[in-house]
C-alpha cells in the first residue's frame, strides 16, 4: 500500500452488499497481515438508505472505525449518487473512484419529490472530484453472471485487477472460504476474474 | 468449521464486535447464551447460535430481554458461566430482574453485555444504559477495540465468578458492528456441572440484608478492576490537555491527537473500566493537569464521575478545569466522530486543522447539494409491510372516523414515514402500541369516536403484546389488533421466534401459532394475505365496524427471507402502450403514492417502468394501476 492508513469507502444503498464486499475486502488483507478495522452501517438504514463501510488499512496500527473528512483513498461506489455523497465528505484531490454506472433511484425521486441528478452530469462531478475514476456497467454484468447482487463483488475484481488493491483470486476464495462457505466461492469468483477482465 | 470457533490460539481474524464478544465468551467456558435480538447486539447470540452445537453450548432466542436474564441467571445461579446480550431499550425490559439478581448475587459467572446505540442508528432512542448499570450497584467495563472486547468478556466472567454477581459490558454500535483485527486465545475443554444448592435461598427480600451485600461485592470489584490492564496513560507526563476517554472515543482520539500532530503536548488517559473508576490512576493524572477534556458517547457519565471523585479529593488537587458536555465544548447528543473530535482538539489547542484546497472544497460542497439525493428510509422492494399499509390507508379512508393506528417496534415502524403513507401515529417501545389502543379503546365512554387499531410484528407480538392483548380484550376494549406475520425477526437478520418451528441452534421447535393462541382466548381472529390489496381492505373495514377487541393477521413471509428461500412469484412489467403516463389522470399514482423501489418512473418516456434488478415480483402493484398498464405473469 502506497500510503499507511490506507482508507478506503465503500458506498451504496441498503441491499446491494455492500457490507459483505468491506468484509472480503478486509478478510484477504487481514490474512496478509494488515491491521484492518471497518466502519459499517446497519439495521433501519439498510431499507432504501444510503449504506457505507470505511476500511481502514495499516501496517502497524488498529485504526478507528470510522475515518475523518476528506481522508479516502479509494472509493469503490455500488451506485454512482452515492459515489458524490462520500467524496463530498470524505474526498481530497489525490483520491481515486471506481463506480457502477447504474442509478438506484431514491423512494423520493421515483414519488417525484425530487429529482436524480442527470447522469452525465453527475459522471462529470465525480471526475472533477477524483484523481482517477473509472466507470463500470457492473449491474449489467452481474445481471448476465446471474444475479445483480454479484455487482459488488465485479467491482472488487476491478479494483484489484487495476492495481488499486492488493487482492487476487487466489487470496478472495480462501476468505469466501473461511468467512462465508465454500459453496459460494465458484459464483463469487467468476464475478471477480468479470471485474478483473475489464481492466484494459 | 465456524469462523468464531476455530481451535486456532494465536490466529488473527477480522472479527466484527460482536462476534470478538461472542468468541471472548468460548473462550471463558461459557455453557448457556440467551438474547432478544436487538441491534446493534444481535449478532452476539446469533453468532453463538451457529456454533452451539459444535462447542456444546445451549444457546436460545427468547421471547424478551428479561426472559433471557432469568435463563442466564438459571444457569449462573448453578454455577456455571452464562452470557446475555441485548440492546439498550432491552436493558429497560430487563431491568425489574436485574435490580433484583443484583441483591442475591450468583454462583457461578454471569455476563450481561448491553450494546448502546449512540444516534439511534438502529434504535427508536439513544439511551446511555450506564446510568442504570450504576443504580444496580453492578461493575462496568467498556471495549475501545474489537481485540479487547474480545479479552474483557474473558475478564468479566472472572471478576463475575469472583464476587459472585453479574458484570457488565458495555458496547456501541462502533465497536459491535464494526470489524478488526482479533487475536484467538485457547477454548476450554470442560464444562463443570449444573448444581443449585438448595441449602442456599436466593431471595432480594429483605433487601435490609441483601443491599449490604451487594455493596460489599461491588466494593470487591473495585478493587479487581482498578488492577485491569484495560486502563491506559499515554502521552507526555504533565499534558496541557488531558482527554479522558472511553469506548468508541478512544480510536478516535488517538487519530485526531496524532493527525494534528499533538503528541507531545496532550495526553490520552483511556478508562476501560468505567464503573467503579480506577480513582488512584485517575487522582495521578489530574494532579498533573490543569485541563481536562472528556470524549465520550452518549451522556456525560465518566464526566460526571470523575467531576464527582474530584470533588471528593478537592483539598489535594491542584485547580483543573473540566470541558466536555456540560461545558458545551462536546454534544451531549449523538455518535461521535474523528472529524469532530479534531475539530475540538484544533479548537481547544489552537492548531490549524488539516483542509483541503479552496476549489476542491467548493466542488465537494456542489456535489453534496446538488448530486447526492435524499435517500429516505423505505420498505424494501416487495415487503408485505408496504401493502399492508395500503390496505389499512383505504380501509380508513372508507370508513371516514379518522381512525388511530398505534405503531409498534420492527421494520413497520417506517409507517410513521411515507413509505408507510404516514399512518402510524405512535411509536414508542416493544408492545406499547397494543397497550396505548387497549386504553384508547375505553374512551369511548367520553365520546371518542374514532376506532382504535393496533399495528404489531410476529415477534413483538410475542415479546410483550401478548399482555396488552389480553389487557384489552378482559376490559372489552374496542379495538383492532393487525399482526403482519411475516415470519421473522426480520429487521435484526431473521432470527426465530416462539411462532417459529425451528429454535436459535436450528433443532425442531414446537411452533406457537398465533391464531390458536388467540382463538383459544375467544377473540375473534381473521388471517388475510396482505398482497390481496381489496380483500385486505374490505376485511378492515368491516372489523372496523364492530365492537370488542378483534384480531387480524395479515400473513407474508419478509421479502428477503422470501428471495433467499426461492424464485419471484411473478415478473412484472409495465405494458408501455396501456400505460398513458403523464396523459392519464391518475396523476402518476403507481410511483407517486405507491413508492415501490423497484417500480420508477422514467423520465424521458414519461411512463412508468419496473426495474429488473431490483423488483422483487411480489406484483402488488398491478392492482394498484387504473389502466391495468402493470402485468405480472408467474415467473
Amino acid at each position: 500500500m502506497k500510503k499507511d492508513p490506507f482508507n478506503v469507502v465503500v458506498t451504496g444503498v441498503g441491499g446491494q452488499g455492500n457490507v459483505l464486499a468491506s468484509l472480503l475486502i478486509g478478510a484477504v488483507l487481514v490474512d496478509r497481515g494488515y491491521k484492518v478495522t471497518i466502519g459499517e452501517t446497519y439495521g433501519a438504514s439498510q431499507r432504501g438508505g444510503s449504506v457505507m463501510s470505511h476500511l481502514r488499512i495499516s501496517r502497524d496500527r488498529q485504526y478507528g472505525p470510522l475515518m475523518p473528512p476528506q481522508q479516502a483513498d479509494l472509493v469503490i461506489a455500488l451506485e454512482p449518487s452515492e459515489a458524490a455523497r462520500i467524496l463530498g465528505q470524505f474526498g481530497n484531490p489525490e483520491t481515486v473512484s471506481v463506480v457502477n454506472s447504474r442509478p438506484v433511484y431514491p423512494v423520493d425521486v421515483i414519488s417525484g419529490d425530487i429529482t436524480y441528478p442527470d447522469l452525465d452530469e453527475l459522471k462529470e462531478k465525480i471526475r472533477s472530484l477524483s484523481r482517477e475514476s473509472y466507470f463500470l456497467p457492473a449491474t449489467e454484468k452481474a445481471l448476465e453472471l446471474g444475479n445483480p447482487i454479484l455487482s459488488n463483488i465485479v467491482l472488487i475484481g476491478y479494483a484489484a485487477g487495476a492495481g488499486l488493491l492488493p487482492i487476487d483470486v487466489d487470496g478472495l476464495e480462501k476468505a469466501i472460504a473461511e468467512y462465508l462457505s465454500p459453496e459460494k466461492v465458484p459464483i463469487n469468483r467468476e464475478a471477480f476474474l468479470c471485474g478483473m477482465n475489464m481492466v484494459r | 468449521m465456524a469462523l468464531i470457533s476455530k481451535d486456532d490460539p494465536g490466529r488473527e481474524l477480522l472479527l466484527m464486535g460482536n462476534e470478538a464478544v461472542a468468541r471472548g465468551a468460548l473462550e471463558a467456558g461459557i455453557s448457556v447464551a440467551a438474547a432478544y435480538p436487538g441491534n446493534p447486539s444481535s449478532e452476539i447470540i446469533g453468532s453463538l447460535a451457529e456454533v452451539a452445537e459444535d462447542m456444546g453450548i445451549y444457546v436460545e432466542w427468547s421471547v424478551n430481554e428479561k426472559v433471557a436474564l432469568e435463563v442466564a441467571a438459571a444457569a449462573a445461579v448453578s454455577g456455571l458461566n452464562a452470557l446475555v446480550a441485548m440492546k439498550q431499550n432491552g436493558l429497560n425490559v430487563a431491568s425489574d430482574f436485574l435490580m433484583n439478581l443484583n441483591l442475591t448475587g450468583i454462583r457461578g459467572g454471569l455476563v450481561l453485555v448491553v450494546c448502546d446505540d449512540p444516534s439511534g442508528i438502529s434504535s427508536t432512542n439513544e439511551q446511555d444504559s450506564r446510568i442504570l448499570v450504576k443504580s444496580a450497584d453492578l461493575p462496568l467495563l467498556e471495549p475501545s477495540t474489537f481485540h479487547e472486547a474480545k479479552d474483557m468478556v474473558r475478564f468479566a466472567f472472572e471478576v463475575s465468578r469472583e464476587i459472585n454477581n453479574v458484570c457488565m459490558i458495555r458496547s456501541v454500535t462502533r465497536i459491535s458492528h464494526a470489524r478488526g483485527n482479533v487475536t484467538l486465545g485457547p477454548l476450554p475443554s470442560a464444562r463443570p456441572k449444573p448444581h443449585f444448592d438448595t441449602n442456599i435461598i436466593l431471595s432480594a427480600l429483605p433487601a435490609s440484608l441483601t443491599h449490604p451485600t451487594a455493596h460489599r461485592r461491588f466494593r470487591q470489584a473495585k478493587r479487581l478492576l482498578a488492577d485491569s490492564t484495560f486502563n491506559s496513560y499515554q502521552g507526555p507526563d504533565t499534558p496541557e490537555l488531558l482527554v479522558i476517554t472511553c469506548g468508541s472515543g478512544y480510536l478516535f482520539s488517538q487519530e485526531a491527537v496524532r493527525l494534528l500532530g499533538l503528541e507531545s503536548r496532550v495526553g490520552l488517559l483511556k478508562i476501560g473500566t468505567t464503573w467503579p473508576l480506577p480513582e488512584e490512576l485517575i487522582l495521578s493524572r489530574l494532579r498533573d493537569a490543569g485541563r481536562v477534556l472528556f470524549i465520550e458517547e452518549v451522556d456525560p457519565f465518566l464526566e460526571d464521575n470523575v467531576l464527582e471523585l474530584f470533588a471528593e479529593h478537592n483539598t489535594t488537587l491542584p485547580k483543573v478545569s473540566f470541558l466536555g458536555k456540560k461545558s458545551g465544548t462536546v454534544p451531549d447528543l449523538g455518535e461521535l466522530s474523528p472529524g469532530l473530535i479534531i475539530g475540538i482538539l484544533a479548537d481547544l489547542m489552537k492548531v490549524s486543522r488539516p483542509h483541503a484546497d479552496e476549489a476542491y472544497s467548493s466542488t465537494a460542497t456542489d456535489a453534496l447539494r446538488n448530486f447526492a439525493p435524499a435517500r429516505s428510509l423505505a420498505f424494501c422492494p416487495g415487503c408485505p409491510h408496504r401493502a399492508s399499509y395500503w390496505a389499512v390507508k383505504k380501509a380508513l379512508a372508507l370508513d371516514g372516523r379518522d381512525g388511530v393506528v398505534f405503531g409498534d417496534i420492527g421494520c413497520y415502524a417506517l409507517g410513521v414515514l411515507a413509505t408507510g403513507f404516514h399512518q402510524s401515529k405512535t411509536l414508542h417501545a416493544m408492545g406499547s402500541g397494543t397497550g396505548m389502543a387497549s386504553g384508547f379503546g375505553m374512551l369511548g365512554r367520553f365520546g371518542a369516536t374514532q376506532p382504535a387499531i393496533a399495528l404489531c410484528g410476529d415477534s413483538t407480538f410475542y415479546h410483550a403484546a401478548i399482555p396488552a392483548l389480553l389487557n384489552a380484550l378482559h376490559h372489552q376494549s374496542d379495538l383492532l389488533m393487525i399482526i403482519l406475520d411475516n415470519s421473522a425477526t426480520a429487521m435484526t437478520g431473521f432470527q426465530p421466534h416462539p411462532g417459529s418451528s425451528v429454535n436459535a441452534m436450528g433443532s425442531q421447535a414446537p411452533a406457537v401459532v398465533i391464531e390458536d393462541l388467540c382463538t383459544s382466548l375467544g377473540l375473534k381472529t381473521v388471517i388475510g394475505d396482505p398482497f390481496d390489496l381489496d380483500e385486505s381492505a374490505v376485511t378492515i373495514y368491516e372489523l372496523l365496524q364492530e365492537s370488542g377487541t378483534k384480531v387480524l393477521i395479515l400473513r407474508q413471509m419478509c421479502a428477503l427471507v422470501g428471495a433467499k428461500k426461492g424464485p419471484r412469484r411473478y415478473t412484472v412489467t409495465v405494458d408501455q402502450d396501456k400505460c398513458l403516463g403523464d396523459e392519464c389522470g391518475c396523476d402518476r399514482f403507481c410511483t407517486r403514492v405507491f413508492r415501490c423501489p423497484g417500480l420508477n418512473w422514467d423520465v424521458s418516456l414519461k411512463k412508468a417502468r419496473v426495474d429488473e434488478a431490483i423488483c422483487a415480483g411480489c406484483g402488488v402493484c398491478a392492482d394498484i394501476c387504473p389502466s391495468h398498464a402493470i402485468v405480472r405473469e408467474r415467473a
